[in-house]
């Protein structure tokens, strides 16, 4: 099956979800996290250790759900690792903004280097029944390093929803 | 007769339309089907030349949709062999049809004369683990509402009822027995007779939800001999915002009523009121007058197509389709895996693709199937799954478009190993 021009997978998405990068839990962690998307019973459960200079040291996921749930915390994972937090969550809120865009982002090319592969989810903003399929992973991700004391607990949470 | 599919496909105007460039295969019946040309006829005839409201306007226009509407009473009960016009009760859906038994039920426990009715502590409301959520919940709040105990009939791994627990489950405690007639979620058709057979030994009122039986086969109420049939216009090819409640008349005599409000009174004074006869008295407010009758017109379609004549087309899809999935490997049938005892609705999964990913690469491909729990949760829950993809097929579906499914099925297996 050949992909339409506007379909919302891309081969990235596929390629991830195939492939799935830092999939597994580390033994030693900050915080876990479990989330869940009801629209498809999509299911993530989050590890993070977090080093004393304020950067992600490690970060591992099991999951189980639809390909843009499983890619999204894939990309997600290869992103933020070894990022200081506060360049995670900066990272984190700009996803969220394209993933809200209802696919009238216009990307700039400071974006796209940004974003890396997380960029080809932008057509699943089209989509808003599959928006919370993409934010599952990176919500996780939000909420455990909030837990593990390097942001808003309660502000997590509540984006979460 | 034969079956002219691509005759009846000219009837349904949408059917020529374009999803994502290219033809629209639609293969989700049993979520809602199309309408034909001769519904969207009626529905825009009555409002350009007939619409007032029923049963009080003494003029004209009020007249003619009174016929209209009290027509379309009499087309159904035709349509579904009721024993009497009366029988048949306009509601806003097979949800609501359901409910107004149950709530009817909970009404009888102080409602003077009703006293057969009564259910509480001790006594039993019992369904089916494949029913939709529409003929469990309003059996759980019933449940919660009197005392009575909530108890269900298992299904088996090919999606059929446990026979065995039809005479375990079904008891003297028995007040009620709700089941689906052909299950949305596994295209299952239950032993209706022997159910309904067992529940009358023990003295049990029968419900069957047939939301998804009368689209496809011929519906006999009398045949079927339960208590109460329920079933929904939008799925018949009619208008959404009607269906139907079929109910023995002696007991709807005797019945609660549901709702309360215009129309459903014989005389209402401030220190009481007295209820109308049925239908009536179960037809609170302003009906759905144009969707009844659109729902009449959508009747008498399918009667001049002929009921016998649907169900052998949608048995050939069935066994067409049945294989043809099944060979695909990685595909694995949710539900009876021969065309026995089954209708033409199919659901499946595929190995490690979610069935949201399947329906929604099957939708940029331009065929529209369902992905999810199809409001029947307990029956993933059964398979230990988190969603199926369903394809259902209606009077307008051909071959050519379960060919376009599984073609699209391989291509979509392709994409994700």
């Amino acid at each position: 099956m050949s992909l339409p021009t506007e379909s919302m997978y891309r081969e990235i998405i596929l390629d991830h979800y195939k492939n799935p990068q830092h999939r597994g839990l580390p033994v030693e962690f900050d915080a876990e996290v479990h989330h869940v998307n009801p629209t498809c019973g999509d299911e993530v459960t989050l590890r993070v250790r977090v080093a004393p200079d304020g950067t992600i040291a490690d970060l591992g996921w099991e999951g189980e759900g639809c390909s843009i749930s499983q890619a999204s915390t894939s990309v997600m994972s290869g992103l933020v690792t070894g990022k200081p937090v506060p360049d995670a969550l900066a990272l984190q809120e700009r996803f969220l903004e394209l993933m809200q865009s209802r696919g009238e982002a216009e990307l700039t090319e400071a974006d796209e280097d940004e974003l890396e592969d997380a960029v080809a989810f932008e057509g699943v903003s089209k989509y808003p029944a599959r928006v919370k399929c993409a934010l599952l992973g990176w919500m996780a991700m939000k909420s455990a390093v909030a837990e593990a004391g390097q942001g808003d607990v309660d502000e997590a949470k509540e984006t979460t929803r | 007769m034969t079956f002219d599919v691509e005759a009846v496909r000219k009837d349904f105007p949408i059917l020529a339309r374009e999803v994502h460039g290219v033809p629209l295969v639609y293969l989700d019946s049993a979520n809602t089907s199309q309408k034909p040309q001769v519904v969207l006829d009626t529905l825009a005839e009555f409002y350009s030349r007939h619409n007032a409201n029923v049963a009080r306007a003494v003029h004209t226009l009020g007249s003619e949709a009174t016929t209209l509407y009290e027509g379309a009473r009499d087309k159904v009960a035709a349509f579904v062999n009721a024993r009497r016009r009366e029988e048949v009760i306009f509601t806003k859906n097979s949800s609501e049809a359901l409910n107004l038994v149950a709530y009817a039920i909970s009404n009888a426990t102080t409602f003077p004369g009703a006293e057969r009715f009564r259910i509480g502590p001790g006594d039993e409301v019992v369904v089916t683990e494949m029913e939709h959520h529409s003929n469990i919940v309003p059996w759980q709040l019933l449940c919660q509402r009197t005392g009575a105990t909530f108890r269900w009939l298992p299904i088996d791994d090919e999606g059929r009822l446990v026979d065995s627990a039809i005479d375990e489950v079904i008891t003297e405690r028995t007040k009620v027995l709700a089941f689906v007639h052909q299950s949305n979620a596994l295209g299952t058709i239950n032993p209706v007779e022997r159910l309904v057979a067992k529940a009358k030994s023990v003295g049990a009122l029968t419900v069957v939800d047939a939301s998804q039986s009368a689209p496809h086969l011929p519906l006999d109420v009398q045949a079927l001999d339960a208590d109460f049939v329920a079933f929904t216009g939008h799925k018949l090819y009619g208008p959404t915002g009607v269906g139907v409640l079929v109910g023995r008349y002696e007991l709807l005599a005797e019945l609660p009523p549901f709702l309360g409000g215009g129309e459903m009174i014989e005389t209402v004074d401030m220190t009481g009121t007295t209820y109308a006869a049925p239908p009536h008295r179960f037809e609170a407010g302003t009906p759905m007058i144009a969707e009844a009758v659109g729902l009449g017109a959508a009747v008498d379609y399918l009667s001049a197509l002929g009921m016998e004549n649907v169900a052998a087309h949608e048995r050939e899809l069935v066994e067409y389709a049945l294989p043809r999935l099944a060979a695909i490997d990685g595909v694995t049938i949710v539900g009876p895996s021969v065309p026995v005892s089954r209708g033409a609705t199919i659901a499946f999964t595929l190995k490690g693709v979610h069935p949201h990913d399947v329906a929604q690469l099957l939708d940029e491909h331009g065929i529209a199937v369902r992905a999810g729990h199809h409001c029947a949760r307990p029956v993933c829950v059964r398979f230990g799954i988190p969603a199926t993809t369903r394809a259902s097929f209606g009077i307008y579906t051909t071959t050519e478009e379960i060919d376009a499914l599984v073609r699209g099925v391989e291509q979509v297996k392709e994409m994700f190993t």
